[in-house]
């Protein structure tokens, strides 16, 4: 079984804070992380590699520093990385990076399940994982949080939707958008390590994936920014006062003013 | 390709520099220089005074007459036989953005066992045409049949303009019917409006609701939304006419390469932490996990979610399924109450779009107090119970 996953880096939020005045991210200094959903995603396939055997190669597409990323992921235990890398690449929507990452797995030629965090944290779209099966034209389940293989040829998922869990059986090829259930990430392995640190990572661009350059970045991105802006400011903060009691009688009065539903 | 400046309109003021998220623009002596490192992001393009900044226009797809499409649509969302209450909010916003338009609104039901009165209720909240689709094979939800469906069917009517929940259904198919149609599609709007152009602006939260970016589709329709509930208002008008289409579609919409073997649904009701009004969450100042109670009973006394922050669940208090923020789910509930929780950037951007944050913590410095409407410094064992003591006292009265 080959499986890809496919990541994105985003800053790390972890240990940055908003700014008071602005209220905006302060992103000096930022690190870059891998989007914390793809960390589930490569778990999730190194499970079933560890589990069943499987080839897991990881895919994303980048600026050449995304290497860091791709490494990272070989450290855990992933057998392959690619880098899609180019210029023409740049200021891609979700259809021209679905339409990027889609050219790359066709590529690929055998895989049987390709994996996506459910979302990616800077962007938190949502629309890369299933905009790509459509484009590969393979069926999908989304917020997957356990996989487990079927009969040959078929998995067994199960989904959290709003409404509670939903068990899929899924007919391979197929794609998948995980959450954290399906287990936190492990970590590196020394072995692994050694080898990240030696492995070749290959660059695809337009030429290597065979995509026009018209269809890709910008160019072939159908939705644009057209405008930028802090959002409103919430209102002074009312910091309570006074004994316990009179702050929880504030607070009641003032969420009954509210009109809180439930009060 | 990267952002281009113009030489003589640019002062040099540094302004975009600083806006920069990529690091990509410095400055020269009397000059910016753009480097490689330039996503097109265009936030440098909005902060330039002088107009001096532009990045290249987006792409135009296959060659079509856009001026062939006319119409707003809103995909009613269905699910076990009841329509979500966010098709409602959108038809109201639908309605506003179609008389704008000067055209007709549209309501798409897909479903099984789907009848008149469904029609008609979304008839009242602004529908002028309710297209129907209904077919054994509805019965439960799959991301293939709906898309196949919807695709068919704007392929079919043509409208301009399709918006849908940004629900966990409508998050999860709606991707599939933008592919299949090769149009664009903003995800999770707050707000929606015409420009005087006629393109529809779709405004939308970005870095995790620390930004707002307003997005077009220019040169490709429909132009497609998800749309956050609880955002738009639903406004019900009796009397209003309408008319129901009941619509056939070939063999080929309802085949699917996945089956729906089980839907379990949320027996957990404290779970639902999308569809709360008041969610009451706790984080690592609860201190173990047995004291999660004081949350769940102040969370029951207000007929609320429980809700969790990353803390709180890696230390194993609660399940995944309660946790707020960046790897969990984001909430916009009437009241979100931040108990024990410091307010670590990751849990901020689940939660800072609810309409009334109280903030209940020791420490003063704490971060969840930038973002709370109210706070409370105090210890959270002796706040909690005099809270609960004095909700218990107003329904004695």
């Amino acid at each position: 079984m080959h499986i890809v996953v496919c990541i994105k880096q985003v800053p790390d939020t972890k240990n940055v804070r908003i700014d008071p005045d602005t209220h905006t991210l302060v992103r000096q200094g930022v690190e870059s992380i891998i989007n914390p959903f793809d960390m589930f995603a490569i778990e999730g396939a190194l499970k079933i590699k560890d589990q069943n055997g499987a080839r897991v190669t990881v895919v994303t597409m980048g600026p050449p520093q995304a290497t860091e990323a791709l490494r990272e992921t070989l450290s855990l235990g992933a057998d392959d990385a690619v880098l899609l890398s180019d210029r023409a690449f740049a200021g891609s929507d979700t259809w021209a990076t679905s339409t990027t990452l889609a050219a790359a797995v066709r590529k690929m030629g055998d895989v049987d399940l390709v994996i996506c965090g459910k979302q990616a944290v800077d962007g938190d779209t949502a629309q890369v994982g299933p905009e790509m099966a459509a484009l590969l034209d393979v069926p999908y389940a989304t917020f997957v949080k356990k996989i487990d293989l079927d009969r040959p040829g078929f998995l067994r998922v199960l989904r959290q939707t709003d409404e509670g869990t939903e068990l899929w059986k899924v007919e391979l090829p197929a794609l998948l958008t995980v959450i954290k259930e399906l287990g936190e990430p492990r970590v590196p392995s020394l072995r692994h390590k050694m080898r990240a640190k030696k492995a070749e990572i290959p660059v695809w661009g337009v030429l290597e994936l065979g995509l026009d350059p018209n269809a890709t970045g910008l160019c072939g991105s159908f939705t644009q920014v057209v405008r930028i802006f802090s959002p409103q400011r919430r209102g002074e903060r009312v910091q309570l006062e006074g004994s316990l009691e009179n702050q929880a009688d504030q607070l009641f009065q003032y969420l009954k003013k509210a009109r809180v539903p439930g009060l | 390709m990267k952002a281009t400046v113009d030489k003589q309109k640019c002062t040099v003021c540094g302004v975009c520099s600083g806006a920069c998220p990529m690091g990509a623009i410095s400055l020269r002596e009397n000059e910016v220089e753009v480097s490689d490192d330039c996503s097109l992001c265009g936030i440098c393009v909005d902060t330039c005074e002088f107009g001096a900044i532009s990045i290249p226009e987006v792409g135009h797809g296959p060659s079509e007459d856009l001026g062939s499409y006319s119409g707003v649509w809103v995909y009613a969302e269905w699910r076990e036989g009841k329509v979500h209450a966010v098709s409602h909010e959108l038809l109201s916003a639908g309605r506003i953005l179609a008389d704008k338009r000067g055209v007709e609104l549209g309501a798409v039901l897909l479903g099984s066992g789907l009848n008149e009165q469904m029609a008609q209720d979304l008839i009242s909240y602004g529908a002028e045409v309710v297209y129907m689709v209904d077919r054994p094979e509805l019965a439960h939800f799959t991301d293939e049949r709906y898309s196949k469906c919807i695709v068919e069917l704007v392929k079919r009517k043509r409208p301009e303009i399709l918006l849908a929940g940004a629900t966990s259904m409508g998050r999860s198919f709606i991707p599939r019917v933008a592919a299949g149609l090769q149009t664009g599609l903003t995800a999770d709007c707050t707000e929606l409006d015409i420009a005087e152009e006629g393109h529809l602006l779709q405004t939308r939260p970005a870095f995790g609701g620390n930004i707002m970016a307003t997005i077009i589709c220019p040169n490709r329709r429909p132009q497609m939304a998800t749309v956050r509930p609880k955002v738009m208002k639903p406004v019900r008008l009796e009397g209003r006419k309408g008319r129901v289409e009941k619509v056939e579609l070939p063999s080929e919409c309802f085949k699917a390469r996945v089956e729906v073997l089980e839907v379990i649904a949320e027996q957990d009701q404290t779970a639902k932490l999308t569809e709360a009004d008041v969610i009451v969450s706790g984080g690592r100042g609860l201190r173990n996990g047995e004291n999660f109670k004081l949350i769940e009973g102040l969370a029951e006394m207000l007929n609320g979610a429980v809700g969790a922050s990353r803390g709180a669940v890696e230390e194993g208090w609660m399940a995944p399924s309660h946790q707020v923020g960046q790897t969990g789910r984001t909430v916009a509930p009437t009241l979100y109450m931040a108990v024990g929780i410091s307010g670590a950037v990751q849990h901020l951007v689940g939660m800072q779009g609810s309409q009334v944050i109280v903030a209940v913590n020791k420490d003063p410095s704490a971060p969840i107090f930038d973002v709370a409407t109210y706070g409370v410094v105090a210890d959270l064992f002796e706040f909690i119970p005099e809270f609960v003591k004095r909700l218990k006292r107003e329904r004695q009265e």
